[in-house]
């Protein structure tokens, strides 16, 4: 991995960042902000996984490990979420 | 007379992770648990969504999104770390490694403002579901937290000793791994408490 790449995640992650804290700010709430927050943290988790930890030359079933987590601990908060609208 | 090279086979992807693989299994099993606390986290929201929502709201967001950047950066700084011990610049990864153990204890820091905050106005485990939650699960990274700082001030003394380097990348990239899958657990933590509503 080459420090360009590193660096243009970093720009990723931070900017990601403040999407999320803004959708905050802005008291973002219902099916559209869950699924925008959703889908912000798994872009994120998913940069991390493959760029820091370095997964993304790995072989597909370490990658696939963490990001099925990924999508799993995802796909539970969704669905929780869901069962909680009235 | 020109010479034509041979097709290159593609490059076979590596077969394990960096790092040792008995800490990938590790991770595997922090993520397990801490998966199980953010599925209980929500699940119990969906039966107390008020009560989860009008305590979210005396959560300092600031604190939690200024976290989030600390975390990141510091993971970046370590990655930067193991690049350059991987191009034979011990010295310069050992400051990564410096600047990312700085973001570290930064997060322990305002993490510890957010604690005094809410201790000193009288909150506990037993102030509400949502508080147990909220200081259970938070305290839970924390220690990870700590663990991790542990983990890359041994990495910053050996990698200044010169101990690591392009044939022996073992056991930076096996602290590097720990240290960013805590920052990917909080990646997942800080929108499902500090955000979602």
């Amino acid at each position: 991995m080459n420090t360009r790449h590193l660096n243009i995640v970093l720009v990723v992650l931070l900017a990601a960042t403040v999407a999320t804290f803004e959708i905050g700010e802005r008291g973002g709430a219902g099916t559209a902000a869950m699924a925008a927050l959703l889908t912000i943290s798994f872009i994120k988790g998913r940069l991390v996984v493959l760029d820091f930890m370095g997964l993304r030359g790995v072989k597909f079933f370490w990658r696939g490990l963490l990001l099925g987590w990924l999508l799993l601990v995802s796909t539970l908060i969704a669905v929780a979420y869901w069962i909680s609208i009235p | 007379m020109d010479t034509i090279a041979p097709p290159q086979p593609a490059p076979h992807p590596a077969s394990a992770p960096p790092g040792d693989l008995a800490i990938w299994f590790f991770i595997l099993a922090e993520l397990l648990a801490f998966g199980v606390f953010f599925a209980a986290y929500a699940f119990g929201r969906a039966h107390n969504v008020e009560l989860f929502n009008t305590m979210q709201e005396t959560l300092d967001r600031q604190a939690g999104a200024f976290n989030t950047v600390l975390l990141i950066t510091g993971s970046w700084c370590v990655a930067r770390a193991v690049e350059a011990v991987g191009r034979a610049r011990s010295q310069t990864g050992a400051r990564w490694l410096l600047a990312g153990i700085a973001c570290g204890g930064g997060f322990l820091v305002v993490k510890g403002f957010e604690y005094a905050a809410k201790f000193g106005a009288g909150i506990n485990l037993s102030t509400n579901t949502f508080y147990m939650f909220y200081l259970s699960l938070t305290f839970f990274h924390f220690m990870h937290v700590i663990l991790g700082l542990v983990i890359l001030t041994a990495l910053w003394w050996k990698t200044r000793q010169g101990d690591y380097g392009p044939d022996n990348m073992n056991g930076i990239e096996t602290g590097a791994a720990y240290w960013h899958m805590v920052d990917l657990v909080w990646i997942v933590l800080f929108p499902l408490v500090y955000v979602m509503r």
